[in-house]
């Protein structure tokens, strides 16, 4: 089970609380548990990463365990504690704007 | 009796102004989608409680929500706008060839006979079309590719399809507008597309007569004469009497020919509206006193609307989604603001009061009348 905390617009938009569970199938990397995020709530589809590329979007950033993972092959394998749920992934949008 | 519902989408969030026939009290709903822009809500001709608006973010990107009882609850629907084969380039605001790039829907205009049916004007410009209710968006690539699409470039808003005009006597036909590219029909259904911006005259582009890179900020058309077009270009208020095929200048009298709306009395296909705006640098009324002007005339000879807009200080701009009519016996005239205040007029703009003061900045606002 990977736990993951959505941003306060995307708890929003998928109708969620602070943080939702998933569970991945295979090794746990960013893209395959933005896959299963997407599957389970398709209309955050486009919001995360870009439809076509799958590119992040620039203002939305990857963190787990004081951890920047913005950066990473998107198939890097998860933090050991992300991947047993004992720490979450943190989805979040950047501190900007007016 | 009439109700009258008004759609208003500012930067952060959507409203609904809801009254009854006499259009002297109203009740404000939302907001909804609290903290996004909100390019555009509209809704459909065939079904007025079908609604579609065009959420964003900087953050997220493009949301579509659809609301099917009239803007109470709302379910976002397919957001997914990917451009038909290899996007290609238009000119960047430096002259150098720019990618096609998706970035938001300014405008939906639904179909008139069908509540599934939308058409999308998209930032970088093109027209996308759904025919399920907004679940798949489809390109109608035939407009970016009937060939000068490279030339194309964008305004200080960005390259934006802002303005699609379905023509009720002929479904093949749609116009629509693009800043700065100008404007195009097809008489096809959206397969083939042409210019039609012969007689405009932008001193701002290399060649001011060119067939295409002008700035048309907005075009209004009659239903009742769909072939008469008014347009607001970036400076100079122009009009069409043969679908676009030839254009010219209506700005008579006005003050300053700058703007971004443009509309049409829901009665009386001569009577137009403007709100003239000081360019190009400050964009705000002239001598801060925020004016309406009406033409009965079909444009040229113009009178000022100033009775219950404020006549002093204001600061404010009127964007050019931002004014719409409704359709009650007495024509309604309604614009949103800048600074957040939507004004209604009961009485074809003789007199107008604000029905909401305190929104955010208003981007857009539609009017829908119901029975």
């Amino acid at each position: 089970m990977i736990r993951v905390e959505l941003p306060a617009h995307l708890r929003t938009l998928a109708r969620v609380g602070r943080e939702v569970q998933l569970e991945v199938e295979g090794r746990a990397t960013l893209c395959s548990v933005l896959d299963a995020l997407e599957a389970r709530y398709p209309t955050l589809q486009g919001t995360i990463r870009d439809h076509v590329t799958q590119q992040r979007r620039p203002y939305v950033r990857f963190f787990a365990c004081e951890e920047d993972l913005s950066h990473e092959s998107p198939d890097k394998p998860l933090p050991e504690a992300v991947a047993s749920g004992a720490e979450p992934l943190l989805i979040v949008g950047a501190i900007a704007g007016g | 009796m009439s109700q009258v519902r008004v759609l208003v989408g500012t930067r952060k969030g959507a409203f609904v102004l809801e009254s009854d026939g006499k259009r002297e009290k109203w009740d404000i709903g939302g907001p909804h989608f609290a903290g996004w822009e909100m390019y555009h809500v509209k809704g459909s001709p065939a079904d007025p409680n079908r609604l579609y608006a065009s959420q964003s973010s900087g953050w997220h990107g493009q949301v579509v929500q659809r609301s099917n009882d009239g803007g109470k609850t709302w379910e976002p629907v397919g957001n997914k706008f990917v451009y038909d084969g290899v996007p290609g380039t238009h000119q960047w605001y430096d002259g150098t060839a720019h990618p096609w790039e998706f970035k938001r829907v300014w405008h939906f205009e639904p179909s008139l006979t069908d509540p599934d049916t939308v058409f999308a004007g998209i930032e970088d410009a093109a027209l996308f079309r759904t025919t399920d209710g907004g679940q798949t968006w489809q390109e109608l690539a035939g407009l970016r590719g009937h060939g000068s699409g490279p030339k194309w470039q964008p305004g200080a808003g960005g390259m934006c399809l802002h303005t699609v005009l379905l023509d009720p006597s002929d479904p093949a036909r749609i116009y629509i507008a693009i800043s700065a590219a100008g404007a195009f029909r097809t008489d096809d259904g959206g397969q083939t597309w042409k210019p039609i911006n012969r007689g405009l005259h932008s001193q701002y582009i290399p060649d001011p007569t060119a067939e295409v890179g002008h700035c048309v900020h907005r075009i209004a058309m009659h239903r009742s004469r769909p072939k008469v077009l008014f347009m607001q270009k970036h400076w100079d208020v122009m009009r069409s009497d043969d679908a676009g095929d030839s254009w010219h200048e209506v700005s008579g009298n006005l003050p300053t020919d700058f703007g971004f709306v443009i509309d049409v009395h829901a009665h009386e296909p001569e009577t137009i509206y403007v709100v003239p705006i000081k360019s190009d640098s400050e964009h705000f009324p002239l001598e801060g006193k925020l004016r309406v002007y009406r033409s009965r005339t079909g444009g040229n000879e113009w009178e000022p609307l100033t009775r219950g807009l404020p006549q002093s200080d204001c600061y404010v701009n009127v964007l050019r989604e931002a004014m719409a009519v409704d359709s009650l016996d007495q024509c309604g005239v309604y614009f949103g603001t800048t600074g957040g205040q939507v004004y209604a007029s009961a009485d074809a703009g003789d007199t107008w009061a604000p029905i909401a003061e305190h929104l955010p900045g208003v981007l857009s606002v539609e009017v829908q009348t119901l029975p």
